[in-house]
């Protein structure tokens, strides 16, 4: 398989799972917000953090109200990690390499942009956001679902599944970060008021709070809902998880010595974690969220000098304008 | 009821390609018009929607671009066929056999001793002035002295039914994977008519392009890497390009993909590591084909290739260079290039062409321009051109001005009377204009294709194919027939100052 025709697949999966995880995170605050009443530090500002797009929010905005808030995520092409611009990207990323995938794949994607860059164009009114949301999680679902069902194993789709398991992790982390930074008590055994409603959140933006309730069987307490989270093997949007299907899915690629051991040093990582030590201090979760977090651009970096620049060239500076712009990537600019 | 009357169609004006005289189809055509007799209004109409449902599963596009966006277009395509006679087929495929061998010599000879200079069969100035002569091509030897070794070479028909070449494109010529998709929608939608087994097939074109493509490969083996180089998705002709090298199983590849070491090899970057080329297929042009060489801006090419190229260490089809024989004033040398080169008679004449380069052919242009087309040498696309009788005074005052300035860049034809053929409007088989381009692969051995892409103008009355502009396609069938073909025209020779057709 050509080297761009696999970073094109691993982008187009990561920017599908990008659109999904902020439509999943929209949905859920919006929400949260209806059940929490007024004079709660929280709004809408934590959502603009877990996507690092804090400078490029107030370059442009004044203030977190929930309507900049949603249309910087939701619609604002300006803002490349908006669900319109992840989507922009994932189709022109798939548009490239369409011959690869069934025909129905890129029939989804590009009805999807379609359909949410329509939606863009007339704004995204309260009353149409939940339904507009709903559809950008489902059709991203059945873009999952037709991979799944069509597509061949082989690097095609490993790449795919490359791409996706690994911005999910990333997602997942951002989430961890910012809402237990407000949402960990300096005392362990106290309780802050609403606590559990926002934790219930949380597990809610990565549909996990059934899963939590048939495996964990606790009230729902910020202590384990992180060991969940971070530790649990079976969910599919844990961290463990996640980490564990990317080392399963390099099994099937040349070259993958090295890729398969930075998986393996993060994952070492997540499973030693501490989770009582994380759950007493914010800043020390803080730290080592961080620390998954340049493990996960080192398994991109790996990954990338393995299979997207020739690893016997010395790595070049991608052009592709859109397409290397991570999360982490703004950040640094913050 | 029967839909179809033959008598009440108009061919008396143009020569008709199925239909002889009203009510009287050819005999190649007999078959297709009796069973197009027989069809109902509804089966005709089911026919047609057959043939449109297929083309959008199949997903046979082309890419326009318009109001500042890349879109992809179902390609246009007419359900009727068109019919040539096999007898009269294999004299056309001997002409252009004959015609791309002299072309292939020709080229070899421009970048080696100049003999055709030297012995004044063409004049220095012509070569001296040619845009498309690159310099950076003298001395190379491709394999089998083969430099065109895909051209698709576009013929007409005038109102005596004798078939000129109207021009020959040697740089990147485009269309096969439509003629070959015709083909496969017009035996889902008239299946009935290829039972008899009379129409020549046409799907070996791949398995010859491939062929062609592995024996110019600079390693032995047999399994030689060969893709196909794209300048990607936002080219008219990416369609194309990704059908061929699906069809052949090679890898379709962008600049970017390839790169040249400094042991002058070229190489993909798959991720498997580094995977040797050996054979290029290129659809970029020549300008931009190394930044190293030629337009150092370009991004679609790679640099080095022609490093690599020159050392023998990759095959690039078609060569470099090839274009110096597309040139307007050159095609109109072309029948003198055969006798020059292979000693033989040209099979297929030219177009009457008048080159403003000599002072009788220049005179007689100046006091004719409200008749004849003028072409520019080096334009393609129909682009600058004058088209005598529709044109205004002014325009013809100002092509004058331009011809006497650069006389060489110019040369003139007589507007050919194109044939018509039956084409569905308005639910009812109409004629309208249409050319052929046949594909010619010159290897080891010259094959060409069954037939070749008919493009045909699907507005009433006008000339223009292009698909860009309201054009079509249809598909092209040669067919045997039993009896002694009553349409067959002799042969006109190929002088450059034959009598005008009309």
């Amino acid at each position: 398989m050509l080297s761009r025709v696999a970073e094109n697949l691993y982008w187009m999966a990561r920017y599908v799972e990008r659109a999904e995880d902020t439509a999943r995170l929209l949905s859920v605050n919006s929400h949260l917000m209806l059940d929490l009443p007024r004079n709660l530090p929280l709004g809408w500002a934590p959502l603009i953090e877990m996507t690092g797009t804090l400078a490029a929010f107030r370059e442009r905005f004044d203030t977190f109200d929930e309507q900049s808030v949603v249309h910087f995520l939701c619609a604002d092409t300006q803002n490349s990690s908006s669900i319109l611009s992840a989507l922009a990207s994932a189709r022109e990323n798939l548009r490239t390499t369409r011959d690869v995938v069934p025909r129905e794949i890129w029939e989804e994607v590009n009805h999807l942009y379609l359909g949410v860059a329509d939606h863009a164009e007339h704004g995204v009114s309260p009353r149409r956001r939940d339904a507009f949301l709903k559809n950008v999680i489902r059709s991203c679902q059945t873009l999952t679902g037709l991979i799944e069902g069509t597509l061949s194993h082989g690097p095609t789709r490993t790449f795919i599944e490359l791409g996706r398991q690994l911005e999910r992790a990333d997602m997942t982390t951002r989430i961890l970060d910012v809402r237990s930074a407000s949402l960990l008590p300096k005392n362990p055994e106290e309780l802050l008021p609403f606590e559990n409603l926002q934790w219930m959140s949380v597990l809610k933006s990565l549909t996990a709070y059934q899963m939590y309730r048939q495996q964990v069987r606790l009230r729902v307490r910020g202590p384990d809902v992180l060991r969940f989270l971070l530790q649990d093997p079976h969910l599919p949007r844990a961290i463990a998880c996640s980490l564990e299907t990317l080392a399963h899915e390099l099994q099937w690629l040349p070259r993958q010595d090295r890729v398969v051991a930075t998986v393996a040093l993060v994952r070492a990582d997540v499973i030693d974690a501490d989770i009582q030590a994380l759950a007493h201090s914010p800043s020390k979760l803080h730290a080592f969220i961080d620390e998954l977090q340049v493990g996960f651009a080192r398994i991109h970096d790996t990954l990338s000098a393995t299979y997207f620049v020739n690893s016997e060239e010395v790595p070049r500076v991608t052009q592709r304008q859109g397409q290397t712009q991570s999360f982490g990537a703004e950040e640094e600019g913050d | 009821m029967s839909q179809v009357n033959w008598n009440q169609y108009a061919c008396r004006d143009y020569f008709d390609e199925l239909i002889a005289a009203p009510g009287q189809p050819r005999a190649s055509a007999d078959e297709l018009c009796s069973m197009l007799a027989r069809f109902s209004a509804e089966e005709l109409a089911e026919r047609k929607t057959a043939a449109d449902i297929a083309i959008r599963t199949m997903g046979i596009t082309f890419t326009v671009y318009s109001e500042g966006a890349m879109i992809d277009r179902a390609w246009p395509f007419d359900i009727v066929p068109r019919i040539i006679s096999a007898r009269e087929w294999r004299k056309t495929e001997a002409g252009l056999k004959q015609r791309v061998k002299a072309l292939n010599l020709f080229i070899d000879d421009l970048y080696h001793d100049q003999k055709v200079v030297k012995d004044k069969v063409l004049p220095a100035e012509v070569l001296a002035q040619s845009v498309n002569f690159r310099p950076q091509c003298v001395g190379i030897d491709p394999p089998h002295g083969v430099w065109a070794h895909i051209c698709g070479s576009d013929l007409v028909r005038g109102a005596d039914g004798t078939l000129y070449v109207l021009e020959d494109n040697l740089r990147i010529p485009s269309g096969v994977s439509y003629m070959l998709e015709n083909r496969n929608v017009t035996k889902r939608v008239l299946p009935e008519l290829f039972a008899s087994g009379k129409i020549l097939p046409v799907d070996d074109y791949v398995a010859q392009l491939y062929d062609m493509l592995a024996a110019m490969s600079p390693r032995s083996g047999d399994d030689p890497q060969i893709v196909v180089l794209t300048p990607g998705i936002y080219n008219s002709a990416y369609f194309e390009h990704a059908y061929l090298a699906q069809q052949m199983g090679v890898e379709l590849v962008q600049g970017s993909d390839l790169l040249v070491d400094e042991h002058d090899v070229v190489y993909m970057r798959t991720v498997e590591g580094r995977r040797r080329v050996d054979v290029i297929y290129r659809r970029v042009d020549d300008e931009f084909l190394d930044p190293e060489v030629f337009n150092p801006h370009s991004v679609l090419g790679v640099a080095g290739l022609m490093r690599a190229w020159r050392a023998g260490n990759v095959a690039l089809a078609n060569a470099p260079g090839a274009g110096v024989a597309d040139d307007k004033v050159v095609y109109a040398f072309v029948p003198e290039l055969i006798r020059y080169y292979l000693d033989e008679e040209p099979l297929l004449p030219n177009v009457p062409s008048y080159l403003c380069m000599f002072e009788d052919d220049r005179q007689y242009v100046l006091e004719h321009l409200d008749e004849l087309v003028v072409k520019p040498a080096n334009e393609s696309g129909g682009y600058g051109m004058l088209i005598g009788p529709r044109s205004t005074k002014e325009t013809r005052e100002e092509f004058a001005r331009l011809i006497e300035a650069n006389p060489r860049n110019y040369m003139a034809q007589p507007t050919i009377a194109l044939s018509t053929t039956p084409t569905l409007a308005g639910g009812l088989p109409q004629p309208r204009h249409v050319d052929l381009r046949p594909f010619i692969l010159s290897g080891p051995d010259i094959h060409v294709t069954t037939g070749g892409l008919t493009r045909v103008a699907l507005v009433e009355g006008s000339l223009v194919v292009n698909s860009s502009q309201g054009g079509g396609s249809k598909d092209t069938w040669i067919v045997e027939t039993d009896e002694q073909d009553v349409d067959s025209v002799e042969q006109s020779g190929g002088g450059r100052h034959a009598v005008t057709s009309r």
